[in-house]
């Protein structure tokens, strides 16, 4: 009887295919809305995640001053130097590098061609540190991190601009004030989630940078990374007491530098990115609210137009649960059906939208099947009153209806 | 339902005792019908005729089962309708009445193979049988060739074809029609009092059918006439034409 009632429905929604689709475009916008953005922001979150790993595998950084709060504590900080860089080798296990870095704007010049970069002092960690491959040329070799030669490893932005296909290794360039000689390229990385390009940088061992360059001591930040099998909130407090005790603060009062967990700051913007998501779908939903109206107002009419059709039904012997059940079923047969279309347009809307953005198209299952229950729900919920209403039909009046 | 033996069948197939049907209440209730005693046996074919607003319909719907006296006793086949729930009653229309309308009563876009199948749907009689029932049903009225075409693409005789091979298809025992021909031409309406005429005889089908022509009265083999609610004349015709039946 069920398998009957169904194709009964069917042929009454195709006998009024315009009505019907209009009926059902509320519903149709409504799940394509929210299955569009729960896609979307699927494959936004996804490629957060990629993102921020692509910055370096379980990368914290120790930086100096207050974290999150701009003011007079940020000037008054001071800053690391190699020898907590030393510390921090030494005393705390779980790290695979410890990469001291210290960095500057500067002009770049090679021949007459000028590029304003990041001049990054650093050691030959830093390229696995921070997730880096060496295209051409080689690394600092230990005498030169520890001498501190004028060498230098350029990022592919950098080679492109100033060497534009000439063969960078073996080029002396002027870094700032001081000239020093090419020793390898860095492959590209590409841009990174904020949009910066993170090729645009200049290496060179920061021992000469200190001398050279900056002309100071200073290092920050503090690159770590954390081994696989340690837990990063774990190193994380062992370096933070470590530099208490190191700078001389007193128990109870604050940090004058700050750790930050690459891994903390994915999840954060995850939540974030959820939240957003979760609200704007919930927003979308509003609109299979409305689709539900719809559909209950349209079945209200169509109820009414067909009187005649319940008494003659009731008349050759259907009962008033049957007459129900075919409203029922024909309600939630429209709204399952705009949930299918909803679901079609929407998949193809966030495909087309994540591909246009470049992040991933990750469809969920999930996503789908309570896209098209729920909207069955809508129809069967907002389909009862109608369908009572024919159901409570005496067959007699109905007959009599004109 | 057991198909009953319409023939040996001790009791009649339509009683009525003292039913009286009031519409609304007070001041204005409206006396349909007032005390109205009526038997039919099986195999009758019996002539309803009377003034308009005598209460012809509402007796139909009454021994149609599509509504319950206000006082007095309908029995149907010995089953006491007053006493039955809606759903019973439905029941006992799906498996036993077949109703012919004088609006026809077609479902609009939908094609005669499809109208005629539809008391099967509700007897949960399986697609292949269903279809196959409808079809030879179809046949027997003269409209196989049109079993593919909806309502708004046949004449007027043709529907009320359709209609009654829609009230025949599940094999009813009474037939129940309120103007058959009443929104049909003159030599239409002599070809569907032949259809019923044919089917009271051949097949043994009780008929009541409800009509404001004596030509079509005619046809049948006992004539009842209502004026105000009541019923005046109760005749058997000589030359009317019945399988068996004896007035009451
Ligand atoms: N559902 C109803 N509510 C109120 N009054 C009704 C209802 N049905 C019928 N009546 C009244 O009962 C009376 C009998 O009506 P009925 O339809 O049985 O007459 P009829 O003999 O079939 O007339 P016609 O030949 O015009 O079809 C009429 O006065 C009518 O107004
Ligand atoms: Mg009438």
């Amino acid at each position: 009887m069920f398998w009957n009632t169904l194709l009964m429905s069917l042929r009454a929604i195709q006998r009024n295919a315009l009505r019907s689709f209009l009926t059902i475009l509320g519903i149709v916008i409504g799940v394509a809305a929210v299955v569009a953005l729960l896609t979307i922001g699927e494959g936004a979150k996804a490629q957060v995640t990629k993102d921020i790993s692509a910055l370096g595998k379980n990368l914290l950084s120790l930086h100096s001053g207050v974290s999150h709060r701009p003011g007079a504590s940020l000037m008054s900080a001071r800053a690391f130097n190699l020898a907590d860089v030393d510390a921090i080798r030494r005393d705390i296990d779980g790290i695979d590098h410890v990469v001291p870095s210290a960095s500057a704007r500067s002009l770049v010049v090679n021949s007459n061609v000028n590029w304003s970069t990041t001049i990054t002092g650093t050691t030959a960690d830093f390229l696995p540190c921070r997730g880096y491959k060496l295209e051409k040329g080689r690394v600092f070799s230990t005498a030169e991190e520890a001498s501190g030669n004028l060498v230098c490893l350029l990022g592919a932005t950098v080679s492109k601009e100033i060497l534009d296909g000439d063969e960078p290794v073996g080029q002396r360039i002027r870094a700032g004030r001081v000239s020093c000689l090419v020793i390898g390229v860095l492959e590209a990385k590409g841009q990174a989630a904020m949009g910066q390009d993170q090729d645009d940088l200049v290496l060179m061992p920061i021992r000469a940078f200190q001398r050279r360059v900056a002309g100071n001591d200073d290092v920050s930040p503090i690159y770590l990374n954390v081994s696989d099998s340690w837990s990063s909130t774990a190193i994380k407090s062992s370096v933070e007491s470590l530099m208490r005790e190191r700078r001389g603060i007193l128990p109870g009062a604050e940090d004058d530098f700050h750790v930050r967990d690459m891994q903390e700051i994915a999840s954060l913007v995850q939540g974030s990115a959820s939240v957003l998501t979760a609200l704007l779908s919930a927003i979308a939903a509003v609109s299979l609210l409305v689709g539900g109206i719809g559909i209950m107002n349209i079945m209200l009419v169509s109820v009414t137009e067909r009187t005649r059709e319940i008494g003659v039904r009731l008349a050759i012997g259907a009962t008033s649960a049957e007459v129900m059940q075919q409203f029922l079923v024909e309600a939630s047969v429209l709204s399952g059906l705009g949930g299918v279309i909803g679901l079609g347009l929407g998949l193809g809307g966030a495909a087309l939208a994540t591909r246009g953005m470049g992040m991933p198209f990750l469809p969920s299952p999930l996503v789908a099947t309570a896209a098209f229950v729920f909207s069955v729900m809508v129809g069967i919920v907002f389909g009862f009153l109608p369908a009572r209403r024919a159901a409570g039909l005496n067959p007699i009046e109905a007959l009599r209806h004109e | 339902m057991n198909p009953i033996d319409t023939v040996n069948n001790p009791v009649p197939l339509v009683e009525l005792k003292g039913v009286h049907r009031v519409f609304g209440r007070g001041e204005s209730a409206v006396h349909a019908l007032a005390g109205i005693d009526l038997k039919v046996e099986p195999g009758e074919f019996l002539a309803v005729m009377g003034a308009s607003g005598s209460g012809k319909s509402t007796c139909m719907n009454l021994i149609g089962c599509l509504d319950r006296p206000t006082a007095g006793h309908y029995s149907f086949d010995g089953i006491d309708v007053g006493a039955l729930s809606a759903d019973q009653l439905a029941l006992l229309r799906r498996h036993r009445i077949g109703f012919v309308f004088q609006g026809f009563n077609l479902l609009p876009r939908t094609t005669a193979l499809e109208n005629v199948e539809l008391p099967l749907v509700y007897q949960r009689v399986g697609s292949a049988e269903r279809h196959r029932r409808a079809l030879e049903t179809l046949n027997s009225l003269g409209l196989l060739h049109r079993a593919h075409h909806t309502p708004a693409e046949l004449s007027g005789g043709q529907q009320q074809r359709v209609a009654i091979a829609r009230a025949l298809v599940t094999q009813p025992v009474l037939l129940v029609a309120d103007e058959p021909t009443g929104n049909l031409d003159s030599s239409t309406s002599q070809e569907i009092m032949e259809l019923l005429t044919g089917l009271n005889r051949e097949q043994g089908i009780t008929i009541v059918m409800v009509t404001h022509e004596e030509d079509m009265a005619a046809f049948a083999s006992r004539i009842v006439v209502f004026v105000d609610g009541r019923i005046t004349r109760d005749e058997l015709r000589e030359g009317g034409t019945s399988c068996s039946g004896t007035p009451s």
